[in-house]
């Protein structure tokens, strides 16, 4: 039956979220904002301990298990991750977990990797994961990847060089923790030639040799690490090291954009929700009434523009509601996934821009986190899949064609 | 608990509307938009659907099923996807059939209902918008002044469907100079009131199908026993919230015609060696346009699935009508425009949907759910 409800255990999460997003989020927001590069030690180390006790907050961690009977786990996380956006996206994409490298490790690794790289995740000092597909001259196009994986007896030995690595600092060298790197095992091969390694922090050749300065969400570290003949066991690749005539083993990695995109749009839409609730909270103090119900033509161009941001809005919520919640149910949820992150990028875009201009010197000014949330938002266009690839990912699957065919 | 899925009877209902759409419905569109009106077997077809019948209490000869605005609202989708103008006529008689059921008095049922529980299709209307510029449903310019035990009811009124066949129109006035939504009263009024003038049918650009007449009240006196819900009145603002969730589901089926119409032919269609949906302009238009229509139709479930709940939806259900009319209109112009200057060619559906695409933004009350 079509409900709209969320269940009680989401609802009670989401307030729990909430709170903290209030009172330990929102506090550091713009200090962590300015202070690009230093880590809010106390927040991340209450959360990693908050989730010693409880299911982590991570990126949706893949599709419900057969026979496990009906389970809400990524619509939980698409509401908490917005709870968390809300407080501050740059704190949340921070946090200790085993993020989109673990997600890869969930999706693709065997048992025993899941084991030996995900056990880490409960105990100890707080640790991170990453995941490393971009490269200089390879963005959108992953299958361009030129970063080498070479078997030598029982290692392979990777080289190149990849930027745009959220956490990559933290998961590299500051914690014990892991990358996720994405090589060609067989340039010839293409896409089936491209393969998930898992290097361990610390690996000798793997080195970050920068953490980019940005836009926005400031309080992430986003590195670029160079691999120098980097040696690691043959185990650590994830799934199989067959190069097969079909494209198996990339789309493998590539279904984990499935789970992480309706994330990236929970996020965004928890970003757009703070500027929403930014600008209702001064219209209310000014006495400015939306009034909904009369005649659209007689709105005020204010009105107007905040009823489209709440619509947009919603509108991409509901969106990543469902991708969220048919992976719950088990379904395949690629264009539903791509559905979600191309609304919702897009929409919290153009929500906290508009944010800005009604608000005016409000709005622009950096004695309020308006101007921050803007800045925030942009990367949910980009990062994940831009709005664009998403869209290719819509248009062929409501096209029926594949890559060869519209690209 | 949050789910994307219809009940099993609401899929089951949704797939019956669906087939009579495409199967009876669709194909005569176009002839029902060039010659004006609906061909009778395709409505006699649909009023055995039961899509009328099936709310109205068995006491009153119905099939006494709940009602639903969810349902109601992918009904409204499929129904609109086959043809808008079918699709206002069929459920038509629901604008009186749906308010006496909710609101009405004891014996406004007993006089109403039986008379849409037949075999044969009972046209039934309701009178809301108004033929002015300004035209608000939060200030209606229609009066009814009460008076001795009667109401009289001055003004305009237009785009009443079915207007001149209608056994039984539901009107709606300010009463007593009270023009909000708190203030307006549904008058159920007999076809041969004095006072009531049916003016001829009304030409429009698109729902060229449907018959929609304007009214002329000129000191048309009802007895205080039709007003709707006797001395309590109705409660206007839900109503309209209804009405939002309809047409707001209407136009999703009129963007998924077009969307889906356009997709198939930038298929077919060959340019540069290849088909036009290969080139990335085309194919990004259709991605948004799918996009669209999935979040539109969303945001109407939403605001169907709260009304569903007793709540009150004005701001889903406005939100939802406002996005969708915005949604349908640039949908349906994209289709054209994928299929260019055939596209422009009456043989081609798209510019009737672009037409009937364009008027969601002006209706209202024009259907309920």
């Amino acid at each position: 039956m079509i409900d709209f409800e969320l269940q009680p255990e989401v609802v009670n999460a989401k307030n729990m979220i909430h709170m903290l997003a209030e009172q330990a989020m929102r506090p550091i927001s713009r200090e962590y904002d300015e202070r690009e590069h230093e880590k809010p030690w106390d927040f991340l180390n209450m959360m990693w301990n908050a989730s010693q006790s409880s299911n982590p907050v991570t990126f949706g961690d893949g599709k419900a298990k057969k026979d496990a009977g009906p389970s809400f786990r990524n619509l939980q996380s698409a509401v908490t991750i917005e709870e968390l956006s809300w407080g501050d996206a740059g704190l949340y994409l921070s946090i200790p977990n085993p993020g989109l490298g673990g997600a890869a490790v969930a999706a693709a690794g065997t048992p025993e990797q899941k084991q030996r790289f995900l056990a880490r995740f409960r105990g100890g000092e707080p640790k991170w994961g990453a995941m490393a597909i971009t490269e200089p001259g390879c963005g959108s196009d992953s299958a361009a990847i030129t970063t080498t994986a070479v078997r030598d007896g029982d290692h392979w030995v990777i080289n190149g060089t990849k930027i745009f690595v959220t956490s990559g600092l933290m998961a590299a060298e500051k914690s014990d923790g892991f990358v996720v790197v994405w090589a060609t095992v067989d340039k010839s091969a293409g896409r089936a030639g491209i393969k998930a390694f898992v290097v361990e922090r610390g690996t000798p050749g793997m080195t970050v040799t920068k953490v980019e300065h940005k836009m926005g969400i400031r309080a992430s570290d986003t590195a670029a690490i160079v691999f120098e003949d980097c040696r690691i066991p043959a185990d650590n690749l994830l799934g199989s090291a067959e190069v097969k005539k079909t494209t198996e083993g990339f789309k493998g990695v590539m279904a984990t954009f499935d789970a992480t995109r309706p994330a990236v749009a929970a996020s965004a839409i928890g970003i757009g929700r703070a500027a929403v609730d930014f600008v209702r909270e001064i219209l209310e103090k000014e006495g400015v009434k939306i009034r909904y119900g009369i005649s659209p033509k007689k709105l005020t161009t204010l009105e107007r523009d905040f009823m489209d941001m709440e619509a947009h809005l919603q509108a991409a919520r509901l969106l990543t509601w469902r991708a969220s919640w048919m992976m719950d149910q088990g379904m395949h949820n690629n264009l539903e996934a791509s559905m979600s992150k191309a609304k919702a990028g897009l929409a919290v875009t153009q929500v906290t821009q508009k944010a800005v201009e009604l608000l005016g010197p409000l709005g622009y000014s950096r004695k309020y986190l308006l101007e921050k949330w803007l800045r925030d938002a942009k990367i949910n266009d980009i990062f994940e899949g831009t709005q664009q690839i998403n869209l290719m990912i819509i248009a062929r699957r409501i096209l029926g064609y594949s890559s060869k065919e519209l690209n | 608990m949050v789910s994307f899925q219809p009940s099993e009877e609401q899929q089951l209902i949704r797939d019956t509307v669906a087939a009579f759409a495409s199967e009876q419905v669709r194909p005569r569109a176009h002839e029902a938009d060039e010659a004006g009106v609906i061909p009778s077997d395709v409505i006699q077809q649909g009023w055995e659907l039961g899509l009328v019948q099936s709310a109205i209490p068995e006491a009153y000869g119905g099939s006494g099923d709940t009602r639903s605005a969810v349902t109601g609202a992918l009904v409204a989708e499929e129904l609109a996807w086959g043809d808008l103008s079918t699709a206002l006529h069929l459920l038509a008689p629901r604008l009186v059939v749906y308010p006496v059921l909710e609101m009405g008095t004891p014996q406004q049922k007993e006089r109403i209902l039986k008379a849409y529980a037949g075999a044969k299709f009972c046209a039934g209307s309701a009178a809301v918008m108004e033929p002015r510029w300004d035209f608000d449903l939060a200030a209606l310019s229609a009066t009814a002044r009460g008076q001795n035990g009667s109401y009289v009811l001055n003004g305009a009124k237009c785009y009443v469907p079915l207007g001149d066949e209608a056994a039984h129109l539901l009107i709606y006035a300010a009463t007593d100079g009270r023009e909000d939504y708190a203030g307006v009263s549904g008058f159920l009024v007999e076809r041969d009131t004095p006072g009531l003038k049916i003016v001829e049918r009304e030409k429009n650009m698109g729902l060229k199908g449907l018959s929609t007449h304007e009214i002329i009240l000129e000191n048309c006196r009802v007895p205080a026993a039709n007003r709707l819900g006797g001395e309590t009145g109705c409660d206007f603002a839900k109503l309209m919230n209804y009405s939002r969730v309809a047409l707001a589901s209407m136009a999703v089926g009129v963007a998924r015609a077009a969307f889906e119409y356009a997709r198939d032919y930038a298929k077919e269609r060959k340019a540069f060696g290849v088909a036009i949906a290969q080139k990335q302009t085309i194919a990004f238009m259709l991605a948004e346009m799918a996009l669209e229509i999935d979040a539109t139709r969303l945001l109407t479930w939403e605001a169907a699935w709260k009304l569903d709940r007793g709540e009150d939806a004005t701001r889903e259900a406005y939100l939802a009508k406002n996005y969708a009319s915005n949604m349908v209109l640039k949908v349906t112009d994209n289709a054209v425009q994928v299929l260019g200057g055939h596209g422009y060619i009456r043989e081609h559906p798209v510019e009737m949907w672009a037409r009937n695409g364009r008027g969601f933004a002006v209706f209202e009350g024009l259907a309920i759910v």
